[in-house]
């Protein structure tokens, strides 16, 4: 028999483990589940996670990588921030739509005008409407108790409704021939937000997802206020016992993570994206979640866990593209990665035991 | 009444790290009141939910009434008839009493003929109990007859009762003792666990004291001095503190009519409280927890805001401020809970120190950590209270209960409080780190502070309070010089037998 027995003190040693433990178990995992589709499990891993670094095209793949992982780790910074509080926002897909559409119609709106500021007010746009958005459920919750789980859940189909409407409507290309969606933003110089540095992926937005890691590691280890938080997610009563008032601090995880994402958003859809149209989002705000989990709600973690998730997102399309692979096998293989990791995390807070258990 | 009910020997059990029980041995005779006597920790607890079949011992064998017993289930320990009641309470207190005690039964009777029975079984041992009363409404010493009267349904052979005081005035004490007494006298076994040994040496015909998981020794706690006890059950002299070299100054700390809603369904609400506090004096606050203890503190910490005027320091309304801007002032609290209110138990002890010392120590600057200091402060508390743990690096819920109360008390005496309040300081502490608390605090009077000690533990506020006055359904009562202060005047200040003056004594 197996019994589990709490540790005195969570184990740092499998704190650091658990990640790659989980990430082996996905590899064996999915290889499983990819021989049952009928696919050569090996081939396919190694389409996954070894082809986009080091095979034959990986001088573009590895641009891609850091287009896909910038807003992953710009969104699950700030998602991270307020888990740690235990306010969990999973709205952050709605508020990367609103970032996008602020940071868009700024730039529409000055359409054809060159100006050094335009990019700048674009960046406050976006965080903006991020952060408005992340605001109505933290108001809603403040004053009338409502939980933020589903009111920010919930305000990402307003924000999808909202783009659609925005794609067809106030924000279409009137030079698009009547299809849908915007200008291309890649052809105006001064909202393009553009690769800074050729073959590499680096736009602003993986420089502002940099920046994001570096401030809120120092935020959350460092400074009081971020000691308050991990306090209020830890032991609510104790926060409060420490002077944290619970109103403000959902305000303040909420909005920061709306505006993370927020900028996320603009900075895709005037990079990479180009324009906005009705299915411009990708799940970036959802997948987040995972990158943000993964990365033990740590800054650091997030980094790594962000360019792992881009990796099985690029080689996922690969596996698609050349073995053939279903796009829902990709997503369940996502998936099983969460799954591993969160039932590894057991053993930093508890070890086992194998023999005859006391009750 | 010749032989034993119950025969133990040999009992041991360990857990990882603990032999909670080596050896154990002693009998309790047919109609005795038997007293099972240590500090925290010393076994008392693995023992009883061994015989009450909680707990399965590792090796030892235990006889009831000359059969061999062996209980694998509390079920098989009721069946058997032994009954036990426990020290915390497992009522809901959204039923009544009648249910409540239906829901502990394998085969409840009709509602009816139970509430016929709960009546009579009240009367016959003066424990009064309206049946049809909301546990919600009733108080500890209430809540506690409902329990003892579950047992009793039972008819049971052995009684347990776990530190069945604690949480009663001392007239129910009195009632207490006589229902029990009766009990013995018809010829139940009473096992009877505490710490208090005054009780122990007025109600108990035998005693079996136990150490660090042994039994030390076997006496008639009538023949032994309460002094004799403590140091048996310590193991070592007993220091008594010293209350010498205080004198009281200005009014620091002013409560004025303060009022407060409760803040959960069953809880109690303020209700004009008014107390002044001056400086270099230690103000007692008794009652039994439940009455107002937790808000009292809340309001005087600042966690739970008072309406405008009602609470001033040197003068200042300091009402609407926070935790943090009364501490900043002086203020400085410890409350009851230790894990998950005093402290946090998955962060260390470094920085459960950053806690609440942010503001009157040096360990942030500009917002920032000062780990460095941080860890200097929580040494210093971990050397000036003897806190019994590897270093600073520790997590909290990795110290036992005894220590980590001397961290949270050390963290707010060191940040030199003007005023400290501090909610049942010694619960679940071990007699010698009790008195070390106990001296701190006076140490802390005798430098000039003003401190008000919240605490059940009534001996240990005539110890060490200069005023005492209880906290009762939310009522402070009038404070009054300890000095002279006899048991039964505490006892009505504290509410008297909760309606149960009538009770035949």
């Amino acid at each position: 028999m197996i019994t589990l027995v709490k540790r005195p003190m969570p184990s740092r040693f499998w704190s650091f483990t658990t990640p790659v433990l989980a990430v082996i178990a996905t590899m064996i995992a999915g290889g499983v589940l990819f021989a049952i589709l009928g696919k050569d499990p090996v081939a396919a891993i190694k389409v996954i996670f070894y082809d986009p670094l080091f095979g034959p095209n990986a001088a573009y793949f590895r641009g891609q990588l850091l287009v896909k992982a910038g807003p992953l780790i710009l969104i699950a910074a700030g998602l991270a921030v307020g888990f740690r509080a235990g306010i969990w926002n999973i709205g952050a897909e709605g508020q990367y739509i609103i970032g996008a559409l602020a940071g868009a119609s700024v730039a529409l709106a000055a359409f054809p005008a060159e100006s050094h500021w335009l990019f700048p007010a674009m960046v406050v746009a976006g965080a903006l409407g991020g952060w408005i958005w992340g605001m109505i459920p933290a108001v809603l919750r403040v004053l009338f108790g409502t939980s933020e789980i589903l009111v920010s859940l919930m305000l990402v189909y307003v924000a999808q409704s909202f783009l659609a409407w925005a794609a067809f409507g106030p924000l279409k290309n009137p030079e698009g021939y009547g299809f849908p969606g915007s200008r291309n933003l890649q052809q105006y110089p001064s909202a393009h937000n553009p690769e800074l540095i050729a073959g590499t992926g680096m736009h602003w937005g993986v420089v502002a997802a940099f920046v994001a890691v570096i401030a809120t590691y120092v935020l959350m280890s460092r400074h009081i206020a971020g000691f308050r938080i991990r306090v209020a997610g830890e032991a609510p009563r104790a926060a409060r016992f420490a002077g944290v008032l619970p109103a403000k601090l959902v305000m303040f995880c909420l909005g920061l993570s709306g505006a993370l994402a927020g900028l996320a958003g603009m900075f895709e859809v005037a990079g990479p994206s180009g324009q906005i149209t009705d299915s411009f989002n990708a799940g970036y705000g959802f997948t987040a979640i995972i990158v943000a989990f993964l990365g033990r709600l740590n800054a650091i973690g997030i980094l790594l866990a962000g360019l792992l998730m881009a990796l099985t997102y690029i080689g996922g399309d690969m596996a698609q593209l050349m073995l053939g692979l279903p796009t829902a096998a990709i997503q369940v293989f996502q998936g099983m990665l969460l799954f591993f990791l969160l039932g590894f995390d057991l053993l930093t807070q508890y070890r086992l035991r194998v023999g005859k258990g006391s009750k | 009444m010749t032989g034993s009910l119950l025969k133990i020997e040999g009992l041991t059990k360990a857990y990882p790290g603990v032999v909670a029980n080596d050896g154990v041995g002693f009998e309790v005779a047919p109609g005795k009141v038997h007293a099972l006597l240590g500090e925290n920790g010393a076994g008392k607890s693995t023992l009883v939910k061994m015989i009450y079949g909680l707990v399965k011992p590792d090796a030892g064998r235990m006889e009831l009434s000359g059969r061999p017993y062996t209980p694998a289930e509390p079920r098989a320990a009721r069946a058997a008839g032994v009954a036990m009641v426990f020290q915390h309470f497992s009522l809901f207190e959204a039923l009544n009493v009648a249910e409540n005690v239906a829901l502990g039964m394998e085969n409840p009777p009709p509602m009816r003929d139970l509430a016929e029975r709960i009546r009579a079984i009240s009367a016959a041992y003066g424990l009064p109990l309206d049946p049809a009363r909301i546990v919600g409404d009733l108080s500890a010493g209430e809540r506690q007859r409902v329990e003892i009267i579950r047992c009793l349904l039972q008819d049971p052979k052995l009684l347990i009762m776990d530190e069945p005081t604690s949480v009663l005035t001392p007239q129910e004490v009195e009632i207490l003792f006589h229902t029990l007494r009766k009990l013995a006298a018809e010829g139940t076994a009473i096992l009877y666990i505490s710490h208090k040994l005054e009780e122990i040496r007025s109600l108990c015909d035998g005693a079996t004291i136990l150490r660090g998981g042994k039994v030390v020794a076997s006496c008639m706690p009538r023949e032994k001095s309460a002094r004799e006890l403590a140091e048996l059950m310590v193991g070592g002299e007993f220091a008594a503190t010293d209350r010498a070299g205080r004198k009281s100054g200005a009014v620091i700390l002013e409560v004025d009519h303060l009022n407060l809603p409760p803040m959960t369904q069953f809880g109690p609400a303020l209700k004009d409280v008014c107390f002044t506090l001056a400086a270099g004096e230690v103000l007692g606050i008794g009652g039994v927890a439940g009455n107002g203890q937790e808000e009292l503190l809340a309001t005087l910490s600042g966690e739970r805001p008072s309406g405008p005027g009602t609470v001033s320091l040197h003068g200042q309304d300091i009402s609407d401020l926070g935790p943090n801007d009364r501490r900043r002032l002086g203020l400085l609290a410890a409350p009851e809970e230790r894990l998950g209110h005093a402290a946090v138990p998955n962060l260390s002890l470094t920085e459960n120190a950053i806690l609440t010392g942010t503001v009157r120590r040096p360990l942030t600057r500009n917002g920032f950590l000062n780990m460095g200091a941080a860890r200097r402060f929580a040494e210093e508390v971990i050397k000036g209270f003897d806190v019994r743990t590897p270093g600073p690096h520790v997590a909290a819920r990795a110290l036992s209960g005894g220590n980590l109360q001397k961290f949270v008390i050390g963290r707010e005496v060191l940040q030199a409080p003007e005023v400290l309040v501090v909610n049942q300081p010694t619960w679940g502490v071990d007699a010698a780190a009790a008195a070390a608390i106990r001296q701190a605090l006076l140490d802390l009077a005798a430098k000039g502070a003003a401190v008000i000690v919240i605490s059940q533990d009534l001996d240990e506020l005539m110890e060490i309070a200069d005023r005492f006055c209880a906290l009762n359904e939310g009522r402070l009562s009038d404070p009054r010089p300890t000095e002279g202060l006899t048991m039964e005047e505490i006892g009505l200040m504290l509410g008297g037998a909760h309606g149960m003056q009538e009770a035949a004594l």
